[in-house]
């Protein structure tokens, strides 16, 4: 696929075609993932949307999450949407019993914030690392950040200040999930940190 | 559609968006509070809450209704993933109901009594999305242009007999490969024979799919079932009386999660497929009358 950087998708459940399809049409090879080894073939990773508890069950069941752990402890960019925020957040709110995340991002994030499905949305957000227009996204069932660590950078909040969008170092996190209105723009930045 | 603090909700996105979320994944039918934490814990990724589970529905005959609300509420207040619930075909006040109750989808569903014959509920008149049945490409374009938000093949409920989830899921994917090898004037005539909007119909020619999710159902009671149904092109599963009707439950669920997300791994499959105990006997579907056969209510 030429000489430009590989994008995993973590493909154990969840929106992941999506992601891949994003990248495709920005020119960038992107692949599925589901298997520790592949992890040696990527330049970043996506978590996509989907059931955090699930994905949680899945990564450990098949030995995924130590080594994506230590991938993420050695640089890794990782970005997570929705479902792979939570997997990326340090602290989990409102978590199943048992539920664990792989970390790195030094937040808490609470699951479901906003309520059950009658409360997803669609709004526009202004996020000035992208520039203009804003960003229109769709927030389903979708959790908050509630706490960020003194070295996240906060990207995009709501009108009434929750936190919806953070950076930290090689992570990147969206409460909501760019791959499904037709933004690119989130993806073009992911990728642009990729060596 | 409608505004509200935050934004724009109920709208085809974010309906049609919470499905592509659940893509990969396994859909449990369950009828108790324990039953949605046990479903939970073994990577469901969401329930669908009902009185009865399709073979107890078929055994037991009887008209068969949207579950009492205090069972759903147990359901939504025992478990963080989605939930689901059915309503009878038709009967758009037992939605209205589902929607107070603040379910995250609701399943119009022919595993229910019909309450009407002749309509369907008209789903675009509410916030909650809905998921509905369908034996054929016809019957899914026609339930997409009433509103749903997500499509499941039928199968044939409450048998654990898979032949017909095949053979519905199989029609719609022979069905849209066919569309794909028309040319632009013979769509018309597609859309006429298919009974289905013209410009849905041009839509899928175009791009080989659904325009939402398409999960398969009715029978599935093994991790190979839930395989051979994403090796066939499903999204994702449902499984009803196949987990609550086996010998162990939790971890029968448990499998047919991972053989879902490692459809193509005939390795995986083996190994999740070990131990898991008796399957639900079930009935095979040639024994069951043509008209004690669900999948052909809905039309």
């Amino acid at each position: 696929m030429g000489a430009g950087p590989t994008v995993g998708v973590l493909a154990l459940q969840g929106d992941f075609r999506e992601h891949i399809a994003v990248f495709s049409g920005l020119g960038i090879a992107a692949r599925p993932v589901r298997r520790a080894e592949e992890l040696d073939e990527i330049d970043g990773l996506v978590i996509p949307g989907g059931e955090s508890s699930v994905m949680d069950k899945l990564s450990r069941t098949f030995g995924l999450a130590e080594p994506l752990k230590a991938a993420i402890a050695d640089g890794l960019p990782v970005y997570g949407t929705c479902a792979g925020l939570i997997m990326l957040s340090d602290t989990v709110l409102d978590a199943i019993e048992g539920q664990q995340s792989l970390g790195g991002l030094d937040v808490a994030v609470r699951r479901n914030a906003f309520g059950n499905q009658l409360d997803s949305f669609e709004t526009d957000l202004d996020i000035p690392e992208l520039g203009a227009p804003p960003v229109h996204a769709a927030f389903i069932r979708a959790p908050i950040v509630e706490s960020v660590g003194e070295s996240v950078k906060v990207l995009s909040a709501l009108d009434d200040g929750r936190v919806v969008a953070v950076e930290q170092g090689n992570l990147l996190g969206t409460s909501f999930h760019p791959e499904i209105t037709g933004e690119t723009r989130f993806h073009s930045y992911f990728a642009s940190h990729l060596s | 559609m409608t505004d509200s603090t935050q934004g724009s909700v109920g709208t085809s996105r974010v309906k049609r968006g919470l499905a592509e979320m659940l893509k990969g994944g396994v859909i449990m039918d369950v009828v108790t509070a324990e039953q949605a934490r046990i479903a939970e814990d073994a990577g469901a990724v969401a329930v669908m809450a009902l009185e009865r589970v399709p073979a107890d529905i078929r055994a037991q005959g009887g008209v068969a209704r949207m579950s009492d609300p205090d069972l759903i509420d147990q359901i939504v207040q025992s478990v963080s993933i989605p939930v689901m619930a059915k309503a009878r075909i038709g009967h758009f006040v037992e939605a209205q109901v589902l929607e107070a109750l603040g379910v995250d989808y609701i399943d119009e569903s022919e595993v229910l009594s019909p309450a009407d014959y002749v309509n369907h509920i008209d789903k675009w008149k509410f916030t909650v999305p809905f998921v509905c049945g369908a034996t054929n490409l016809g019957e899914a374009l026609r339930r997409l242009t009433e509103g749903a938000a997500m499509i499941r093949s039928k199968g044939e409920a409450g048998t654990g007999d898979v032949s017909e989830a095949t053979k519905h899921i199989r029609t719609i994917g022979g069905e849209i490969r066919a569309l794909q090898g028309k040319t632009e004037d013979e769509l018309y005539v597609a859309a006429k024979d298919l009974q289905a909007p013209y410009e849905l119909v041009a839509d899928v020619a175009r791009t080989g799919k659904l325009p939402t999710v398409l999960f398969t159902a009715g029978g599935v009671a093994t991790p190979a079932d839930a395989a051979l149904m994403m090796q066939l092109g499903a999204d994702g599963v449902f499984v009803g009386s196949g987990i609550f009707k086996s010998g162990d439950p939790a971890k029968r669920a448990a499998a047919i999660v991972k053989a879902t997300t490692f459809y193509d791994d005939a390795k995986v499959i083996a190994e999740v497929s070990r131990g898991l105990g008796e399957a639900m006997v079930g009935i095979n579907v040639a024994d069951v009358p043509a008209p004690h056969r669900l999948a052909s209510r809905g039309w």
